[in-house]
């Protein structure tokens, strides 16, 4: 979506200013990548590795496999723009791994040694290096410490900064007791007053460490999809080996001698170079672009998931609504106008702290309430689970009161025995019906009218979600809320579905469901009971915010607690199979050009007539091998960029993609060698004789 | 092209068209073991054949395995059955003319070449083989690869079609033999061969005619059950003749209508079955694409086999013969071709049986031009423009899978086919399927080529030599059966090794796409959504063509340089 493409934060404005050290790096690196060991892995570029060394040696004894009909020069050629391919393609994966080796280095230096207070059962301190720590460990913190580990408060109360892994610079309130904010990260600052926590990770099973493993690639392991191409992509390698090898045979009945460097060349040019450069590091890419947006993905597999996501489960509260209901209307009862209800609806508010107290006076100030000096003598009643509604007691003894609508009624007949008009039941059932909560205000034995309290949705969540279906994703929203207010609000986001009267473990049910409909299901969570569903998703992103287990269970943890950044990681997993897909084909369609412009080139000198099928007209047959291989080289290095940042991914269905990217990956990869080798060509001749 | 000859292909082509949807369906109603009008005919020989079989054996659900060791074990026995048969018919009856058996390398090679529905013969059969080889080694194995191949394809289709029960079942692989047998091969083969009886060709067991001949001398004619023969030939896609100049010979072919109702027969089944595949699959739009990209493969190489032979070539017409049609006479190249079929007959009958892999041959493809002989050559290298029964649509299904593969990642998902996901399991037997067939095919012939004794059996040298060896080893890979002529193939080494291609050829690739089958049978289904690739668009059908030309032809291109098109090349200067 555009965001990707478009959205710079912090951090990719500190890539940028590291860009040029990390080239560097990569390009050491790159050499480092010549060993064997590490080439054999990618079965593709082992096998032009092979080729280097053999010309190589053929530059050194052109007569090695008995007549040579080439020069030393000519094979010293081939092995270096061999040596260049296999070189370009270490650079590839060096320049991958470099960026997330930079902010792992980053990570690192926050987490040098600290000491750390542990409390002893007596109740006292002992001085002890943060690595001796153990699970289950109580340590104190106080204003100015960094936190030596991760653990779950047991007491105090105190801001966090957190900025060294989210990136976020406010501090963080942290408390016992409260799901969200009551575990503390090794690495993380504290700021004021002073903490108590228990150790839940030993060394090296900490958060920062689990980080710095994930960015700097350390136990990254080829995806399922990544190995089934690199499969396909060896056999491709393998029926081209078996094609030039047999074709020495083939050329020598005809009395014709191949060069063995030109057999070797031959072989290169036609394997699926371009792309076997590159996989992997559009793999590491993959993950650094998620980790660019602050996901922590801790897999390939859980990113490559995403893209494949078919359900997403959405919390309603805090995803697809502003945490809190707000006052959106008044309704009077007959006698009275809505501003009379705004202004009885403030007056019994005023004393409400609670975001939907304040929701209703800032409404009723916006429809002409006015702050009465009576009220600064008045008493506020504060809500109760038993009373269910609030109100205000002013000086002259007048009670104001708003609350359920039952409450309030009851309110109403027991004190003052007044009747309930029908009007009331009316206006309630028509705030309910539109999916707002309706609160009843009292003046005295009078009621005044209704107030409706409702969800207000995020901003853009209505485009998302039509963005979503174009990809062909179910939302499904899932809510405690009745059915009515949930069926309005669903209704409103443009959600395809929802669970009402939702319960922790209905998550899990309705995953389970959509799964054994052979659905791919992601969800966010951040509470302890979110665990089990977490786990069950096939994409769980928890929030950095929510609990230990929660972010254990999740297979992609959010630093920045945004649980609408889900919907960015599915474009993000898509992004890097079209990736993987586009330059594949681009890799494999180049094969035309390159046919055309070496098999004339071999046999045009004993077969004139062949000469025919040199379209090109590319000057001479060593100009020819030469040209198509170095194009081969250099689309590498060329295509590195396109690799990194993924194919630009148009929110569209299937079928656009699919013609958008053949046109460009697909003919593009006929048409651009033709140009590509030709013009190499042009310029080696001014230089080959 | 002619006109004339615009027009009869247009004609022969619609019909073909034309019946496969019927037929297809049909097939589908067999195979989905519904009732059909066969019924009360054929239900006791179903029974007879069923006792044999055993009835438990008959009525067990097959998994992918099962049913491919079970179509391993029956082949291999047939197969075994057949070689018995020829290296013993001197012992054995209708021997009028007493032929000795074959030698074991002949026997083997003609044993592996009936039962793989190749029939590539190292042999003429009208000097080497027996009334009773003819019929109880040779026509028996055509009716059985033909069944072999049928069912096979039907067994991938039921495992696309996601049985129920995790892919368990996909189907009774005796049940499909027998059903193959009596619900379509042998009612065709009944109501065929009295029309070709009636047409000229002998069904007899005399073995030889003798002709007393008006300039005085005595000619010997062989005779046998040509017509029956001819018929399975055809039908199913087997090739191989009664006599060694095929279905040239006036016996086999007697006239220009027989010639259209083979090249009917040899159509018939691989068309159907991309329909029945529509049916039994319930992919009805992508069945059309399939049809539709393989037709158009199908017509470019008639259009260019039948253009390159009418045009003859610049050596004909630099030597004064006719070579525009015209004042009664063909023109083009005639060379090898018989005037009862002329060109348009003959070249649409060799691409014909070498799209649909059959191998039987009208004429002779060594004498073809250049391109004319490579439209066969490319197509068996493809092995998929419709090809032979049930192995040529598991061909092209094997391609899809690798266009579903790389398309399926271009739209941002894990590939999925049919609602099931490809994965890495899927993609390793495909490649390994797409990897035999030029395997099979390019080592041997380098092998031959490197050789001594590989080239002394070659009547030409160069170029031409190269396409005869490559178009041998091609043709064995591909089943086809189809010789290029001017090779002494029945050496040792050409016996075992043609052998060998042939049975590779045929088994590792029905395996290994059995076992892809099985492997996403046994794979839940995921819905389809607007994110999931179609792949019964046009725009697909083009990929996948694409994929087809890329990654399977393109691949024989440096061979292709060698032979026919370096030949190409010298005849016409100026390309």
């Amino acid at each position: 979506m555009s965001e990707i493409t478009h959205r710079t934060d912090r951090k990719a404005q500190a890539y940028q200013a590291q860009a040029g050290g990390l080239i560097q790096r990569a390009l050491w690196e790159s050499l480092r990548k010549f060993d064997p060991r590490v080439q054999i892995r990618n079965p593709v570029m082992f096998v032009v590795w092979l080729g280097m060394w053999l010309t190589f040696l053929l530059a050194f004894d052109p007569g090695l496999f008995g007549r040579a009909p080439e020069g030393a020069g000519y094979n010293g050629a081939v092995a270096g723009i061999l040596f260049l391919t296999v070189w370009f393609a270490n650079f590839a994966e060096a320049l991958a791994e470099g960026r997330g080796r930079a902010q792992a280095d980053a990570l690192r230096q926050t987490k040098s040694d600290v000491l750390a207070r542990r409390v002893k059962p007596d109740g006292t301190f002992e001085l002890v290096a943060a690595g001796a720590l153990r699970k289950g460990d109580r340590v104190r913190v106080e204003r100015g410490d960094v936190i030596p580990t991760d653990g779950e408060i047991l007491e105090g109360i105190a801001s966090v900064d957190e900025s060294a892994i989210t990136g976020e610079s406010a501090p963080v309130l942290k408390e016992p007791g409260t799901d969200m904010f009551s575990t503390v990260t090794g690495g993380t600052k504290i700021l004021s007053d002073w903490l108590v926590f228990k150790v839940s990770a030993d060394p090296g099973q900490t958060f920062l460490d689990r980080m710095i493993h994930l960015v700097e690639g350390a136990k990254r392991q080829k995806t399922p999809n990544e190995i089934a191409l690199t499969v396909l992509l060896a056999v491709l390698s393998l029926i081209f080996l078996v094609v030039v090898a047999t074709l020495k045979p083939l050329a020598a009945f005809l009395h014709i001698d191949l060069a063995v460097s030109t057999l070797v060349a031959l072989l290169v040019a036609l394997m699926p170079t371009t792309i076997g450069a590159l996989l992997s590091a559009i793999g590491i890419a993959g993950i650094d672009r998620a980790t660019r947006f602050n996901v922590l993905a801790m897999s390939g597999r859980a990113v490559e998931a995403a893209g494949d996501v078919q359900t997403l489960m959405l919390d309603k509260t805090g995803t697809i609504t502003m945490g809190n209901r707000q006052a959106t209307e008044f309704i009077g009862l007959p006698g009275f106008e809505d501003t009379a209800v705004a202004q009885a609806a403030m007056a019994a508010s005023w004393f409400d702290t609670t975001p939907e107290g304040r929701s209703i006076v800032s409404l009723a100030i916006s429809k002409g309430a006015k702050r009465e000096t009576s009220w600064d003598q008045a008493q506020g009643l504060e809500f109760s689970a038993e009373t269910r509604m609030s109100g205000t007691n002013l000086a002259d003894g007048t009670r104001l009161r708003k609350g359920a609508v039952a409450a309030v009624a009851r309110f109403v007949q027991e004190n003052f025995k007044t009747s309930i008009p029908p009007e009331l039941k009316d206006a309630a059932e028509a705030v309910a019906r539109k999916g707002a909560t309706p609160l009843a205000v009292a003046l005295d034995g009078t009621l005044v009218g209704v107030i409706a309290l409702s969800d207000v949705l995020k901003p853009g969540m209505r485009e998302r979600f039509d963005y979503m279906r174009t990809l062909g994703i179910r939302t499904i929203m899932v809510t405690g809320d009745n059915p009515i207010t949930a069926r309005v609000i669903a209704e409103q986001a443009g959600v395809d579905d929802f669970v009402a009267e939702a319960k922790p473990e209905d998550k899990i049910r309705v995953i389970r469901s959509e799964q054994a409909k052979g659905r791919l299901v992601a969800m966010t969570g951040d509470g302890t009971n979110d665990a089990p569903a977490l786990a069950q998703a096939d994409v769980g992103l928890a929030m950095h915010s929510g609990t230990v287990p929660a972010k254990e269970a999740a297979n992609m943890i959010d630093l920045d607690s945004d649980p609408t950044k889900l919907i960015d990681v599915v474009a993000i997993g898509k992004q890097l199979l079209i990736t993987r897909g586009a330059l594949t084909t681009f890799s494999i369609a180049n094969d035309v050009a390159k046919y055309f412009a070496m098999l004339p080139a071999m046999f045009m000198r004993s077969l004139p007539e062949i000469g025919a099928l040199n379209i090109m007209h590319l000057a001479t047959p060593e100009t020819a091998v030469l040209s198509a291989l170095i194009f081969n080289a250099i689309i590498i290095p060329i295509l590195i960029p396109l690799a990194l940042r993924g194919v630009r991914f148009l929110p569209s269905g299937a079928d656009t993609l699919l013609a958008r990217n053949i046109l460009i990956y697909g003919l593009g990869g006929l048409a651009v060698p033709f140009i590509g080798i030709k013009a190499i060509d042009m310029v080696l001749h001014l230089f080959w004789h | 092209m002619t006109a004339n000859g615009f027009w009869q292909i247009a004609l022969i082509l619609a019909v073909a068209f034309a019946l496969s949807v019927p037929f297809g369906r049909y097939l589908a109603r067999v195979f989905r073991n519904e009732r059909t009008r066969l019924d009360p005919l054929m239900d006791p020989v179903d029974r007879l054949l069923g006792r044999i079989v055993g009835r438990r054996t008959l009525g067990m659900p097959m998994g992918w395995k099962e049913y491919a060791i079970s179509m391993l074990v029956t082949n291999g026995l047939m197969g075994l059955l057949i070689y018995l048969i020829l290296s013993g018919q001197g012992l054995l009856p209708l021997n009028p003319l007493k032929f000795p058996g074959l030698n074991p390398f002949l026997a083997f090679n003609t044993a592996a070449s009936f039962i793989t529905n190749t029939n590539w013969q190292n042999y003429s059969g009208e000097t080497t083989l027996s009334l009773f080889s003819q019929m109880a080694a040779i026509t028996f194995a055509m009716f059985a690869a033909a069944a072999t191949g049928l069912v096979v394809a039907i067994a991938f289709f039921r495992a696309l079609a996601a049985p129920a029960d995790g892919g368990r079942n996909l189907g009774n692989f005796y049940q499909d033999f027998i059903r193959a047998l009596t619900r379509v091969l042998l009612p065709l083969c009944l109501v065929i061969t009295p029309v070709l009886v009636w047409q000229g060709s002998p069904e007899t067991l005399h073995g030889l005619a003798v002709a007393h001949l008006v300039q005085g001398g005595v000619q010997r004619i062989p005779l046998g059950p040509v017509a029956g023969l001819e018929t399975i030939k055809q039908l199913g896609t087997n090739g191989g003749g009664f006599f060694g100049a095929n279905s040239a010979h006036p016996y086999e072919n007697p006239t220009p209508l027989t010639n259209v109702i083979e090249i009917l027969l040899m159509m018939l089944t691989s068309l159907s079955l991309v329909v029945t595949f529509g049916i039994m699959v319930g992919q009805r739009r992508l069945a059309r694409v399939m049809y539709t990209v393989m037709a158009l493969m199908l017509v470019v190489a008639i259009g260019v086999a039948v253009h390159a032979e009418q045009a003859g070539t610049p050596v004909l017409a630099g030597s004064g013969l006719m070579i525009h049609p015209g004042h009664g006479q063909m023109g083009g190249n005639m060379v090898g071709k018989e005037t009862r079929f002329g060109i348009t007959d003959s070249a649409l009958f060799n691409t014909v049986s070498t799209a649909f892999t059959t191998g039987s041959v009208n004429s002779a493809l060594d004498s073809y031009t250049p391109l004319g002989g490579m439209v066969s050559l490319v197509q068996m290298m493809l092995n998929c423009v419709f090809g032979g029964k049930g192995v040529g649509t598991l061909n092209f299904l094997m391609y899809g899978i690798f266009a579903v593969f790389i398309a399926g990642l271009m739209v941002g998902r894990t590939p999925e086919f049919l609602g099931k996901k490809i994965e890495r399991r899927e993609i390793v037997l495909a490649a390994l399927a797409l990897l035999v067939h030029p395997l099979i095919i390019l080592l041997p012939t380098a092998w031959a080529l490197a050789s001594p004794g590989g080239v002394a059996a070659l009547g030409n040298t160069a170029s031409h030599g190269l396409s005869e060896i490559l178009y041998a080893f091609t043709s064995a890979a591909a089943n086809n059966g189809s010789a290029f002529a001017g090779l002494n193939a029945n050496t040792p080494w050409y016996n075992t090794a043609l052998g060998l291609v042939m049975l590779l050829g045929r088994y590792v690739s029905i395996i290994l796409m059995l076992a892809v089958g099985g492997s996403l049978a046994a794979k839940p289904a995921v819905p389809s959504t607007i994110g999931t690739l179609r792949t019964d668009t046009a725009l697909f059908g083009g990929f996948w063509f694409a994929t087809i030309i890329v990654v399977g032809a393109l691949t024989f291109l440096p061979a292709l340089v060698l032979g026919p098109l370096a030949e190409f090349f010298l005849l016409y200067p100026h390309g």
